[in-house]
């Protein structure tokens, strides 16, 4: 292995024969069991992943919400203490350099969660462009985070935190002590399903994991089934269906970009040239990254940039750029290395049943 | 683990062969390397295949890739019960997951031993 990093449960995950490999620089469990029975238990009942890949910056001081707020999509005017915000980090022409989730800790105090290959180059953009006064500093390092998702995630965290740990709302976090350090828990997650972000100190990251799958519904999960799940509602991976040539209102999120208060990239959102489409296969042959789309007449018109086998719904979807004024089309075809295979438009979530936004009792 | 009444070939095909007819599959060491299999594409009955030359694909979560025939012949059966359940593949690689029941044109040269495909295996491991 060519010098990757470690996160603390890298051992844990070797320990288990986990399939290994280099994502964002990181040496990831990809699978544990197999991508599909991994994929599954989440959606019935709970799994945990190890995201201490991710980068996390704090910002805080006079003046950073002002500062934070002139650089990203997030309005931060309605980010009460308590709730964080999913939104985008944008160049100047509009080009996606990250997806992040805002968590407003306090008044001028915030923690941005950024995508691990990013880290570096959110980092430098930040410090390059934020003004001056806040103090931004990458707490990664420290930062451990681990992901609880499924129906019965809420079981599993108060097997650990105890039966009296009340669940925030959706996109609302609450902080904690545990084991004498700070716990951020947050209800996130990238699968669709009521579930949880951990953020704690890198060093109870492995003692956190350990405690949870003691618990009798919790199973590893590697980033296999994560992108199987993330797929399936349509939520998009940066690096594939967000990138710097493409706005995210390109991506689909014009409704989250009605911002009133100026952002850098705000000007060049209008200009849709190409949009991201949800694509439904109806065998089990998948359309790849990089397949070209075409119309039904041949003419290309775009290039898928995630697909996958949909393990919860026994066929192939797909996530591609496609040109904006064939993007209502209903009808398309990919082009694959062994043939074209039809694809036909659909709505997003692909899956609709994710308990997410369940709500509890 | 490798079954020793087969015959393999490099590429990760087994073949079990009785009289004139091989059945024909890919190993345990393949599929664990594939991960979850999705989608499978065989050749149909009537078919020709010829040893070391490509029978068809198998699409993984994560992948596609091809199939060789570790022999040459015609494709008299095809099981079918994959088409809809790729996974026995995953499960019962030298069972269930069987590929094609294929008439050897002549007779079969070329392929390993369990002992050979062993080292194999042991070589890519690494």
């Amino acid at each position: 292995m060519e010098n990757l990093n470690t996160t603390p449960l890298t051992g844990w995950h070797r320990g288990k024969n986990a399939k290994m490999a280099a994502f964002a620089g990181y040496d990831m469990p990809i699978q544990y069991e197999g991508i599909i029975a991994e994929h599954n238990h989440t959606r019935e009942a709970v799994g945990i992943f190890d995201i201490c890949h991710m980068g996390e910056f704090s910002l805080r001081g006079a003046g950073a919400k002002a500062a934070l707020g002139a650089l990203v999509t997030q309005d931060l005017d309605t980010l009460a203490p308590g709730k964080c915000r999913y939104g985008f980090l944008l160049n100047e022409s509009g080009g996606v350099l990250d997806d992040l989730i805002i968590y407003c800790l306090d008044v001028d105090d915030y923690m941005l969660v950024v995508n691990g290959a990013c880290e570096a180059g959110d980092f430098a953009w930040l410090s390059a462009h934020l003004a001056k006064g806040p103090q931004l500093t990458n707490i990664s390092p420290k930062t451990g985070k681990i992901d609880v998702q499924g129906p019965k995630s809420l079981e599993a965290i108060k097997a650990v935190l105890g039966s009296d740990f009340q669940s925030p709302g959706y996109f609302n976090f609450v902080r904690t002590i545990w084991q004498g350090e700070p716990l951020l828990v947050s209800r996130t997650g990238y699968t669709g399903e009521l579930g949880y972000e951990l953020y704690l100190d890198s060093s109870l990251a492995l003692p956190m994991w350990e405690a949870l799958i003691a618990h009798p519904l919790v199973k590893p999960v590697g980033l296999g089934a994560r992108d199987t799940l993330r797929l399936e509602m349509g939520y998009p991976l940066y690096g594939q269906d967000l990138d710097t040539e493409h706005t995210p209102a390109e991506a689909g999120f014009g409704p989250l970009l009605g911002k009133k208060t100026p952002f850098t990239g705000q000007d060049a959102l209008a200009n849709v040239r190409q949009r991201l489409i949800a694509l439904e296969l109806p065998g089990r042959r998948s359309a790849r990254h990089y397949d070209l789309v075409v119309l039904p007449g041949g003419e290309e018109v775009g290039v898928v940039t995630s697909g996958s086998f949909a393990p919860s719904l026994g066929h192939c979807v797909a996530l591609a750029y496609v040109r904006a004024d064939v993007a209502e089309q209903e009808q398309f075809s990919v082009r694959t290395q062994r043939g074209d295979l039809e694809a036909r438009r659909a709505a997003l979530p692909f899956y609709a049943k994710g308990t997410a936004r369940m709500k509890l009792v | 683990m490798i079954p020793k009444d087969l015959k393999y070939a490099k590429s990760h095909e087994w073949a079990k062969i009785e009289g004139d007819v091989a059945t024909v599959g890919i190993t345990h060491f393949a599929q664990e390397q594939l991960g979850d299999l999705t989608y499978v594409d065989l050749p149909k009955v009537g078919a020709t295949v010829t040893m070391g030359a490509e029978m068809g694909s198998v699409e993984s979560v994560k992948a596609a890739s091809e199939l060789y025939s570790p022999v040459s012949g015609t494709v008299t059966e095809v099981n079918a019960a994959l088409e809809n359940a790729p996974e026995s593949i995953n499960q019962e690689p030298y069972g269930a997951g069987w590929m094609l029941k294929v008439k050897l044109s002549g007779p079969v040269d070329g392929l390993l031993d369990a002992a050979a495909y062993e080292q194999v295996c042991a070589e890519e491991a690494h």
